[in-house]
């Protein structure tokens, strides 16, 4: 019901602007996750296609966000009790992407109203739904801001305000670098047009992260023959300590 | 270079893997102690995921253990009979250990649970061979008889003796079986191998020879680990072969060489230096407990409370 209201106030605040639509490019629209892989820098580049001539007020500018798959999150906070410091509190978070970045063309104050991004969930508190705290835990949002904390140091959420070159009001084009840590999934590429902090026009697509080869093989093994799997395993771990065993021998004996 | 694990599901350099599989291979050839004590914690610090770190340590230790057995055996240094008492109440115990480790972990507080197994019995086994290995050791150099141990306590009271003769003892089964039974539990709670209990256990309460202590401690260290790969495989699929071969491959190098070093040293040596890593883990694990963290917060999968 929320999305079709959404939907319909979309309809009716695009026609205030001139029509400005996005044409978007990505260096690649798939991330494959190979033995060796080690982390991909997405290159998001487009143009604005435009029926009438450009508004020069106000300015137009660019966001960009990348999201990973939503999954639900355990946050549990540490307290001391009797000494020693024990796990005692816990929160689940409903919904929080694996990945999420953000790329603008400004400060992000400048480019988004806060209204906008409540609607369009764009900045990362925004991104990461959290309905409600159990009770008697008070501070439900200090939870929620560990999650934030915790993945901006893995590099897992990224803030890249100003990093989205517009060019000629037509042109932008921005990267983002997604760390070795990835899970599969379907990554959700937004790409948001502004002016004077509304939203003018969105794209969206999606780029697929998908384990191959060797990768996807022993995972699906394990997955799916899990029996097979622990005995594959096992049985290159008595190889391996067999296979040393008697190296050893024979550089013993040879030398 | 960075490698990609399928099941972890982060990158790591394979050669840090590779040289502390190798590192902790020597550690597990030279005392007996499949050497998941030590890297199942280096394997959180370095960013896997502690169930995946528990359960592919179990494959590694299976490896380690399979090339240190292989020494031991042609050195006639493993007592079988024994190995497969301390084996049944091994397997038993794992079961238990594994059913006792779901129960906890739905109360929550089971990585509360695991560190203070690690505190408590790395404490009082570290300090007691610590103190015990240095009185070995004033002992001879002072030139005088060691100590007898004592050969008649309550444990040759008991029914059922048997005859294990390359320890040279007759004892009751069941004290080795209880011994068994124990460690694996623990091996199932802690996610190691057991020798550092065992080891100890099998000296002090058993009265077992040194010499043969490591050889038959390994022999039933691979049986319950791989008891407790195949566990982990099919239940929770933490088991990351990828990361296991990095391991291992380092690991069964380590050992044969463990192996040989070991060899070279004293009886008294090999127990002060063993006491002494015991020790050293204890401390950081209890550290851990004691200071307030860095960071008081920490994300988990849902549902696992």
């Amino acid at each position: 019901m929320l999305r079709v209201l959404f939907a319909l106030l979309v309809l009716l605040a695009a026609p205030v602007h001139a029509q400005e639509d996005v044409v978007l490019g990505m260096s690649q629209n798939r991330v494959a996750i190979t033995a060796n892989f080690d982390g991909s820098e997405i290159l998001i580049f487009g143009a604005v296609k435009r029926e009438s001539e450009i508004q020069q007020d106000p300015p137009l500018e660019v966001l960009v966000t990348v999201s990973g798959p939503l999954q639900p999150v355990t946050v549990r906070r540490k307290e001391k009790k009797l000494g020693i410091w024990v796990n005692a509190d816990s929160v689940e978070v409903d919904a929080a992407p694996s990945f999420y970045a953000v790329a603008t063309s400004g400060p992000f104050g400048d480019v988004l109203t806060d209204v906008e991004d409540l609607r369009h969930r764009v900045s990362i508190p925004r991104a990461i739904r959290s309905v409600g705290a159990p009770m008697g835990v008070e501070d439900a949002q200090s939870f929620a801001k560990a999650v934030i904390r915790i993945r901006t140091d893995n590099g897992l959420y990224q803030m890249l305000e100003n990093s989205v070159a517009v060019d000629e009001q037509t042109l932008f084009r921005t990267s983002v670098a997604m760390p070795a840590n990835l899970t599969e999934g379907d990554y959700i590429t937004r790409v948001l047009l502004t002016r004077g902090g509304e939203v003018v026009s969105s794209y969206e697509t999606s780029i697929d992260v998908r384990k191959v080869g060797l990768e996807r093989w022993l995972f699906n093994l394990s997955r799916q023959k899990p029996l097979l799997y622990g005995l594959l395993s096992l049985a290159i771990a008595i190889a391996a300590g067999w296979g040393a065993s008697a190296a050893f021998r024979f550089v013993r004996q040879g030398g | 270079m960075q490698i990609y694990l399928p099941i972890a599901e982060v990158s790591v350099n394979a050669f840090l893997l590779l040289g502390l599989g190798g590192i902790v291979g020597i550690l597990s050839g030279m005392f007996g102690v499949g050497g998941g004590f030590l890297m199942t914690p280096l394997l959180f610090f370095i960013g896997i995921p502690p169930a995946v770190a528990v359960a592919t340590e179990a494959n590694q230790i299976v490896a380690s253990s399979f090339s240190g057995v292989l020494a031991h055996l042609k050195r006639r240094t493993v007592d079988l009979r024994m190995g497969t008492v301390l084996l049944i109440g091994g397997l038993i115990g794992a079961g238990f250990g594994v059913m006792l480790f779901n129960y906890l972990k739905s109360l929550g507080q089971v990585d509360l649970l695991v560190k203070l197994c690690y505190v408590v019995f790395l404490g009082v086994i570290g300090g007691l061979m610590f103190v015990e290995s240095l009185n070995a050791i004033r002992r001879t150099r002072k030139n005088a008889p060691p100590a007898k141990r004592k050969n008649h306590n309550w444990i040759h009271g008991l029914p059922f003796k048997m005859r294990f003769r390359v320890s040279g003892l007759y004892i009751s089964v069941i004290p080795p079986l209880i011994v068994g039974l124990l460690v694996g539990v623990l091996a199932a709670i802690m996610g190691v191998g057991g020798g550092f209990i065992m080891v100890p256990a099998m000296i002090y309460l058993l009265g077992m020879p040194t010499k043969v202590v490591v050889g038959t401690s390994l022999f039933q260290i691979i049986f319950v680990t791989a008891f407790t790969t195949l566990l982990h495989a099919t239940t929770n699929y933490t088991v990351d072969m990828a990361l296991a071969v990095l391991l291992l491959v380092g690991g069964v190098v380590g050992a044969q060489i463990g192996t040989r070093i070991g060899t070279r040293l004293k009886a008294e040596q090999l127990r002060i230096l063993l006491a002494i890593m015991v020790l050293v883990v204890c401390g950081n694990l209890a550290l851990d407990l004691l200071l307030m963290p860095s960071e008081l917060y920490s994300l988990g999968p849902a549902g696992g409370h």
